[in-house]
């Protein structure tokens, strides 16, 4: 469906997208015990699978990602969340790589979750949707690998919670996957890491038009809650340094006198980011996403030893940290490496030094973060022959 | 193959576990996995050479040696090695600690201070030795720790470190009867494979 317009988007991106539908009629159980009767994944994909299908890659989303990584959507004029790493000729190169994204289950961008209906009762799920978790996600992204046809991935990847889901393919699915690629993220979430999860929660969930999940129902969205939920979260995801470059004490409205309103520029930025998120995420889908994270432990069904989780894993490992990431820090990764070295797995791994913070993976600076991590997908696109 | 590398590859069981301190473009630890079955890590802080290291497909790790080799448990390999690096660390007696530790055995390299070279410019010359292999002035010298074949071989033997091998070459990675005869006058590089005490 060549258009016109197309020959507007950028040369090295993938362009127009459209994101397909993978359907199952089959129930499906989930690590809690409860039962999807039947479930939806949106995802999109970018470049070609190559005859042999050996150049699969499957990237994985963070907490508030979806499908749409890469490339437009017919009438939109921002890329998708990706689009610094994927397309023609970027370091995950679209040329070599056929890119699979799907949207996660418990999500609220197509896949099935809590603003999708529940058949068995005719309305939304709402709060009503089950706990999901990592394995979830991962057996449900295995299930779209089998309808693609794809035995083996080449690379899963993933920064931040996406790396989390990749690490759990290596040791779920060792025979489906040939590189893990783990950016920003960590082994288990720390206390500190559930703490800010749940103050984002409980803003969600003490947010009068959250209605003990209903609001859909109701008509209403607990915009306030969302709203501070996602400015105290992206307040995490920057660095102190990187916020005082980028507004400084700059004065956006008022002035410094104490009489009338005042907003620094900082609070203008943190409320933009709010409203727009809050306009477009699903608050139960948010609940549920954070305590995904929460549940998070490579270690739990391994004794609690994280070199044991590994033991049975056969891909190369890329594991790459942010210095000034203080949600998932470099500590968080050395973790990772260390235990990885313990169970004799092959890595890379390095620091990246930037003022970002943990939503470095998503930018194109450093030049040095692009570089090695290309370099490693030069290695993926070898191992695809 | 680098000579040097060659040698060291020499001292290097088949099959073996190796971590490979300041592993640079990741060669030995390259020549290794190929030709010996080796599983080896390198440890390197050089954003160029962690590139070349990647190109190669060889385990490399960004870290400071100075900040120690904490993070590996005891036992964790059968050999650790470091390459021209003992002498410009900050404590080499904490580092071949360490390396004991966490390797059953260590290989390490390092140039000869006592080499007839570096005797003659401070007998001679009054001057602080500048030679083929050691290159560096005074002022910009990595090396920190400067050390003659004798010295080491007296700490290992303080500290009851057995000396398992050693291959003692001059600067072009030739070892012949003189060398043989009077390492610690005419040898520039000495290769030492040393265990636990």
């Amino acid at each position: 469906m060549a258009t016109t317009r197309e020959a507007e988007y950028p040369q090295d991106s993938v362009g127009r997208v459209v994101p397909q539908r993978a359907v199952w009629d089959v129930p499906f159980v989930l690590k809690s015990g409860s039962r999807l009767p039947g479930y939806e994944l949106v995802y999109e994909t970018y470049g070609e699978l190559n005859r042999s299908k050996s150049n699969a890659v499957l990237v994985c989303h963070a907490l508030s990602g979806n499908h749409h990584a890469a490339g437009y959507h017919a009438g939109e004029t921002r890329p998708g969340w990706w689009e610094t790493a994927i397309g023609p000729g970027k370091t995950i190169d679209t040329n070599r790589f056929f890119v699979v994204s799907p949207n996660n289950i418990g999500g609220c961008h197509g896949s099935t979750g809590p603003n999708a209906i529940n058949p068995e009762t005719g309305k939304a799920w709402g709060a009503e949707f089950p706990q999901v978790t990592v394995e979830d996600w991962v057996a449900s992204q295995a299930a779209l690998a089998d309808l693609l046809g794809i035995e083996r991935f080449a690379a899963v990847i993933g920064g931040s919670l996406g790396g989390m889901q990749a690490l759990y393919w290596a040791i779920e699915y060792p025979d489906r996957i040939g590189h893990a690629v783990a950016i920003a993220s960590a082994p288990w979430l720390s206390a500190q890491n559930i703490a800010f999860n749940e103050i984002a929660r409980h803003a969600i969930q003490t947010d009068p038009d959250y209605l003990d999940g209903g609001f859909l129902e109701a008509g209403k969205i607990p915009e306030r809650g969302l709203m501070l939920a996602r400015m105290l979260g992206h307040v995490t995801y920057l660095s102190g340094f990187g916020l005082g470059q980028r507004f400084g004490r700059e004065i956006r409205r008022g002035d410094l006198s104490g009489r009338g309103s005042l907003e620094f520029e900082v609070e203008s930025y943190l409320h933009y980011q709010g409203r727009n998120f809050a306009g477009k995420f699903d608050a139960n889908s948010y609940v549920n996403i954070t305590r995904v994270l929460d549940l998070f432990d490579l270690r739990a069904k391994h004794g609690g030893e994280l070199a044991h989780a590994f033991k049975d894993a056969t891909c190369h490992f890329l594991i790459l940290a942010f210095s000034s990431d203080w949600r998932f820090s470099p500590e968080r990764s050395k973790e990772i490496v260390d235990a990885l070295v313990a169970a004799n797995k092959g890595v890379v791994s390095a620091v990246i030094e930037t003022e970002h913070g943990h939503d470095a993976f998503l930018l194109q600076e450093p030049a040095a973060y692009h570089r090695l991590f290309r370099a490693y997908m030069d290695r993926v696109a070898l191992d695809c022959g | 193959m680098r000579p040097d590398l060659e040698i060291i590859s020499e001292l290097i069981a088949p099959e073996s576990r190796v971590l490979d301190l300041g592993c640079g473009s990741g060669a030995l630890l390259f020549h290794l996995q190929a030709d010996k079955s080796v599983n080896g890590y390198g440890l390197e802080i050089d954003r160029e050479h962690i590139l070349e290291c990647v190109a190669k497909g060889v385990n490399v790790i960004e870290q400071d040696l100075d900040e120690g080799l904490a993070n590996f448990s005891d036992d964790s390999f059968d050999f650790v090695v470091m390459t021209e690096t003992l002498q410009a660390v900050k404590r080499p007696d904490k580092a071949i600690d360490e390396m004991l530790r966490v390797g059953r055995e260590a290989i390490v390299t390092f140039p000869n201070f006592g080499h007839l070279a570096c005797r003659l410019q401070i007998a001679l010359q009054g001057r602080m030795p500048v030679t083929g292999h050691l290159p560096n002035q005074w002022y910009d010298t990595p090396n920190t720790h400067m050390c003659t074949f004798r010295d080491f071989e007296q700490f290992c033997r303080d500290r009851g470190i057995p000396i398992r091998e050693r291959f003692v070459v001059n600067n072009v990675y030739n070892n012949n009867w003189l060398i043989n005869r009077l390492p610690n006058l005419f040898g520039t590089t000495a290769y030492y494979r040393i265990g636990r005490a």
